[in-house]
């Protein structure tokens, strides 16, 4: 397990290097330097200048100085908001979008799952025809419409909850953008562990439990429960992904002081210190969940554990 | 021995796909939408730039001949929706034929040579999986400006990985046809078989894929133009529609509502179409 660990640790380092050296050229090739004032500066400042932010010396040693900065910790000052560090607001905006992104995975993981086994146990009930129609439904509406129109429902027509902000998290204030964010998550899960439930209800070893005549509610249950889990568990590594990108969305309609809102932001205002610093960080926290994932799912499923030790 | 009348795999696939009533009706309404998107402005008195001073910010009505009414600024809202409508499918078919021929190449040419080129380039593919991929056409959008160009092909460009997976996969298993050996022993050089040979016979599991990448694209585009990333004015896209119908919505909801219903049901339909392909290529899923 340890060994299966440590190999999936250095495989993720070439991807998490590919974006660090991506990210850097290409705030190289962007248009405009930072010290491009409308004065021109004296030679010897420009000089200085060049000098004290090494850019004087060749591209590699350049590349070298800003991979052991990221490994520090440290992206650079904020081109728009100038009294901050990257590090800073990133450090400011991760907690929010980690507590409505968390929020999100849980309720999409208990409903997915909960519709979906049902779904499966009844197939080709009228449940099931409705899980599988609403469903496609939360997949093909992206979470741009629905935040929209959610928003319309519940905060202008009915007015019950509020439109937007933040408020310290209030719940009331959270109950929106966690459900717009689990929305498309708990439509794909619902479809994932269907399927798998059906497949794994049509196994030998159920037939097995049923004709013992174990109660119903036992066998879904102790028996079908986690291999019905295991594509599930494999689908954490996109779900991941999917409510980080759509957390850019939520966090900027809602208008909460997350991360995804300051990346927005600075894509808007060309702050590329802001957006580089933003990419390369979850980048390489989606790679190490997506890291945690597979070893969960090591931990699950007694044949790759088994692989795992033969290698 | 009675002879068995065969269909060929084509028409077989067909005809599980016309089963399929959800994907049917789906390619009727893609069909229409098309034609609407390409002839209703024309039918229309309005276009989609002119300001009308007598309505602005008009409900849908038909008298007024503004069927969906119009924006904050006295535009047109129907002739606008299909114009962006036009713009969302127009980059859906480009980009997604960017990134089918970007993935079709890799993926044949992986398979087709295999061994040490297969792993390295497989492994490529494998690391670029792992990326978060619309944080960088985000960054691309950033330091390059908002060219449409770079969008087609930025939004192409990311796509390409998992049809460069089920080609590979397909081509291990054509490379063995005694028609690829046949060539080879005639000298067809290695390009000329890839192109001849190999290629045309994975077309059928491409289409699945075309329909598959297509909303795929058309979320990622009105996704960056919903954030004020992509498509710029005068031009529109359903992102931007949306986004502007988002600002408005408190007090003209119809600016956001129609189109949104329409990006809804383009992404709806090429699901389904998409699903129901799926499954009339492989009877053997779990339905």
């Amino acid at each position: 397990m340890l060994e299966y660990f440590f190999r999936r640790l250095l495989g993720a380092i070439p991807t998490i290097f590919i974006i660090i050296l991506v990210s850097f050229f290409l705030i190289r090739l962007a248009p405009g330097g930072p010290f491009d004032f409308d004065k021109t500066l004296a030679p010897e400042i420009q000089a200085n200048l060049n000098t004290k932010f090494h850019l004087d010396e060749p591209v590699y040693v350049q590349f070298g100085y800003y991979l052991k900065d990221i490994l520090q910790g440290d992206f650079g000052p904020s081109f728009q908001y100038k009294n901050y560090t990257v590090t800073e607001l990133i450090a400011q905006g991760f907690p929010v979008s980690v507590q409505l992104g968390l929020s999100a995975m849980a309720l999409a993981l208990l409903l997915g799952s909960a519709a979906g086994i049902l779904a499966a146990y009844r197939q080709n009930s009228k449940f099931d025809y409705g899980v599988m129609t609403i469903s496609m439904l939360g997949i093909s509406v992206p979470n741009f419409v629905m935040a929209p129109i959610l928003i319309l429902i519940f905060a202008i027509v009915f007015s019950f909850l509020p439109a937007g902000g933040w408020n310290d998290g209030a719940f009331q204030n959270r109950i929106l953008p966690i459900v717009t964010l689990a929305l498309p998550q708990i439509a794909y899960i619902a479809r994932i562990s269907r399927g798998s439930m059906i497949e794994v209800l049509r196994s030998p070893f159920i037939r097995t439990a049923f004709s013992k005549g174990l109660p119903t509610f036992y066998i879904l249950t102790r028996h079908a429960l986690k291999p019905t889990l295991l594509p599930v568990i494999s689908y954490m590594g996109p779900a991941i992904a999917g409510i980080i990108t759509g957390s850019v969305v939520v966090e900027q309609i809602y208008g909460i002081p997350g991360l995804g809102r300051y990346f927005v932001q600075g894509a808007l205002n060309r702050d590329y210190t802001l957006v580089m610093g933003v990419v390369v960080f979850y980048g390489v926290f989606i790679i190490l969940l997506n890291l945690i994932v597979d070893l969960l799912y090591g931990w699950l499923d007694p044949q790759i554990r088994l692989q795992a030790r033969k290698t | 021995m009675a002879e068995v009348k065969s269909l060929s795999p084509g028409k077989q696939i067909w005809i599980r796909l016309k089963a399929n009533r959800a994907a049917v009706t789906s390619m009727g309404l893609i069909g229409l939408l098309i034609l609407m998107v390409l002839f209703a402005p024309w039918l229309s008195p309005f276009n989609g730039e002119d300001i009308d001073y007598e309505a602005i910010a008009a409900e849908p009505s038909l008298t007024s001949g503004h069927l969906f009414g119009t924006d904050s600024l006295g535009r047109d809202l129907f002739v606008r929706t299909m114009e962006g409508s036009r713009i969302s499918l127009a980059i859906g078919l480009v980009a997604t034929l960017v990134s089918l021929i970007i993935g079709i190449n890799y993926g044949a040419i992986a398979g087709y040579f295999g061994g040490r080129v297969d792993a390295v380039m497989m492994r490529i593919v494998d690391i670029l999986y792992a990326m978060p991929f619309m944080f960088f056409v985000i960054l691309l959008m950033v330091f390059f400006g908002r060219n449409i160009f770079l969008i087609f092909f930025a939004i192409g460009a990311i796509n390409w990985l998992d049809i460069a997976r089920i080609v590979r996969g397909q081509t291990l298993a054509i490379k063995q046809q005694s028609y690829v050996e046949a060539a080879r022993i005639y000298g067809a050089s290695h390009w000329h078989i890839i192109q001849r040979h190999i290629v045309p016979n994975l077309l059928g599991i491409v289409v699945v894929y075309i329909t598959l990448t297509i909303p795929q694209v058309i979320l990622v585009e009105s996704f960056l133009s919903f954030l004020g990333l992509g498509i710029q004015e005068p031009m529109t896209s359903l992102g931007a529609l949306v986004s502007e119908g988002a600002n408005e919505m408190e007090s003209y909801s119809w600016t956001l509502i129609f189109p949104a219903v329409f990006l809804s049901i383009i992404l709806f339909c090429f699901n389904f179409i998409g699903d129901g392909l799926r499954d009339a290529l492989d009877p053997k899923q779990v339905k």
